[in-house]
């Protein structure tokens, strides 16, 4: 289910260079949502929809909060966007991450991997892991950390590197996932971001015998499936096969799919 | 006479309730967008490109935007013809005004076995596919010579008969002799235009954005050459056409049926704006109540050229 309108936005913040969060308000859209689902986001003058990732929902308030950077004419068009206005959005689409109370095995942790904006998305689940979760997140330097603090209020542990050491361990989310995977007590990783990061974070789960989840991005135009354009490569029972991010996807087993 | 009745359409000798359509490749099978508005809120559904054989489609990425559009290379991505009409029809019959099947291949008598067994199917009407690789041929698309056009529709018009409407692809010299063709070997209708050749390429990478290197380019952008190709093939032959590209408007919609369609396709449009299907058949009742139209068919062809 999901649902295409107007919706205002209520808050617009700038949380680094070229990096906006706006959270809108759009009760049936949060109250279908999950963590992990994302919204298309029509922008004025373009084609094709925006899909940017849910980065937090309140069921209560009525909203969810995303979170994004201008990469392009698009983000940038969307990013002009002012409290009050309204935004078309479709959604929520897609598959989002397992609950805890659906992974067999919630009372272990759960680390979740986010590299650079692929932190977004697993906000969600840091809070419903709280202090269950390890956040492990990366990003290239200094000045492009986002949401560290966030991830803190929730309770999670949270592990900061940097490509250029100017922040938390020197180097990939890799060294501090090999350590974490260490100990026995993880349940469950969930990961988004570039796709050499999620290969190996994907490869280091598939030894270590770790459930892994990988959120997906791709080029979309439809978003609900009906236009078969954002394909990834499946391996299943059956043998390779063409899956639709968007429908099948965003999140998939790390098993499932080849990155 | 009832609004039903003076919306409807007749093409190739199919009734549609009214002259909208969903272009095949862009509605699925009629159920992606459920969750906002039943699929008999069209005239009918062209569903997406069946072939013979199941295919996987193209590598990604498959799509790119464009100014005003989009380039697509899906590579026709689908579970082949047993499948669609095993498990894909029956449902979607039942909920659908006009199903149309669009057939695809890569051989003539690949075309022929699926024309056949959709013969035997409930579908109402066959759509035929023909800018898809001719493989026996170097692979060169069937529309784009008269010849292999006219031979592809006379083999499939052999093998049924439902009505045949053959879609034909822009990328042609002179469409009015490829329309001709599919005319003369018994084609009931034409839809046009298919997607447009395109390429983009990531300045950085020098890679182009499309895995496939180039990709259909559909969207506002190709309208007027879509517009100006119905006018002229519409001149051409006396078969029914079906109008379509980049329509995303009643007006776009109007242009078509003025240059000599009686019916349209709308694809690309609802990526942008899902609920456009129902807000233009409202928009068309309102356009007919002012112009005084009691069937909608009178405005087909009425271009008046300089």
């Amino acid at each position: 289910m999901y649902k295409c309108k107007l919706y205002h936005v209520i808050e617009k913040k700038a949380i680094s260079a070229g990096v906006y969060s706006f959270t809108v308000l759009c009760g049936d859209i949060a109250a279908l949502a999950v963590p992990g689902q994302f919204v298309h986001i029509k922008v004025e003058g373009f084609t094709l929809r925006r899909p940017i990732s849910i980065c937090d929902i309140d069921k209560d308030e009525g909203t969810i909060r995303i979170v994004f950077e201008v990469r392009g004419c698009g983000t940038a068009k969307l990013a002009e966007t002012r409290v009050g206005d309204s935004i078309d959005l479709l959604g929520p689409l897609g598959n989002g991450f397992e609950l805890p109370s659906q992974t067999e095995n919630s009372s272990l942790n759960a680390i979740l991997i986010g590299g650079g904006m692929g932190v977004a998305p697993l906000y969600g689940m840091a809070k419903l892991h709280a202090n269950k979760a390890v956040a492990l997140m990366g990003f290239r330097g200094y000045d492009k950390i986002i949401l560290a603090d966030d991830f803190k209020q929730t309770g999670a542990q949270v592990i900061i590197c940097t490509q250029d050491g100017s922040v938390g361990t020197k180097g990939l989310v890799t060294e501090p996932l090999n350590k974490l995977l260490e100990s026995d007590d993880v349940g469950v990783v969930y990961a988004c971001g570039p796709v050499p990061m999620l290969k190996a974070v994907a490869e280091i789960c598939t030894r270590a015998n770790v459930l892994c989840r990988v959120s997906l991005e791709e080029r979309m135009a439809c978003g609900v499936g009906a236009c078969a354009g954002c394909a990834c490569k499946s391996v299943g029972e059956t043998g390779e096969q063409m899956v639709r991010v968007c429908k099948e996807g965003p999140v998939f087993n790390a098993r499932e799919v080849l990155l | 006479m009832s609004l039903h009745t003076k919306m409807s359409v007749s093409v190739g000798g199919v009734t549609f309730p009214n002259p909208f359509i969903a272009a095949s490749g862009t509605f699925g099978y009629g159920d992606d967008y459920e969750p906002l508005y039943p699929v008999n809120i069209w005239g009918g559904i062209s569903c997406k490109g069946t072939t013979l054989n199941k295919r996987q489609g193209n590598l990604p990425p498959r799509i790119a935007e464009t100014p005003s559009g989009m380039l697509n290379s899906v590579g026709l991505q689908n579970c082949g013809i047993d499948d669609f009409i095993e498990k894909l029809l029956p449902s979607l019959k039942s909920r659908a005004n006009v199903v149309i099947a669009n057939l695809a291949g890569e051989k003539i008598e690949d075309y022929v076995e699926s024309a056949a067994k959709l013969d035997k199917s409930a579908v109402d009407m066959v759509e035929l596919n023909i800018s898809c690789p001719n493989v026996k041929q170097g692979g060169l698309s069937f529309g784009v010579s008269t010849q292999a056009t006219a031979a592809i529709t006379k083999a499939v018009r052999a093998a049924t008969s439902k009505p045949l409407m053959v879609k034909l692809s822009p990328n042609v010299t002179d469409i009015t002799e490829i329309a001709k063709a599919a005319q003369s070997e018994g084609a009931n209708a034409l839809s046009l235009i298919n997607t447009l050749l395109g390429m983009r390429i990531d300045i950085k990478t020098r890679r182009p954005i499309l895995r496939n290197n180039v990709g259909g380019l559909s969207g506002p952008a190709v309208l007027p050459v879509a517009v100006r190709m119905v006018w002229q093939v519409a001149r051409a032959v006396d078969i029914d056409i079906v109008g379509m590209g980049g329509i995303s408007c009643l007006n776009d919609a109007l242009e078509f049926l003025i240059a000599g369609a009686k019916a349209v396709q709308i694809g690309t449009a609802l990526f942008t704006d899902p609920h456009l299907p129902t807000k233009i058949p409202s928009e068309l009742e309102q356009y007919m109540k002012e112009n005084k139209l009691n069937s909608i068919t009178q405005i087909t062809g009425t271009v008046e050229p300089w």
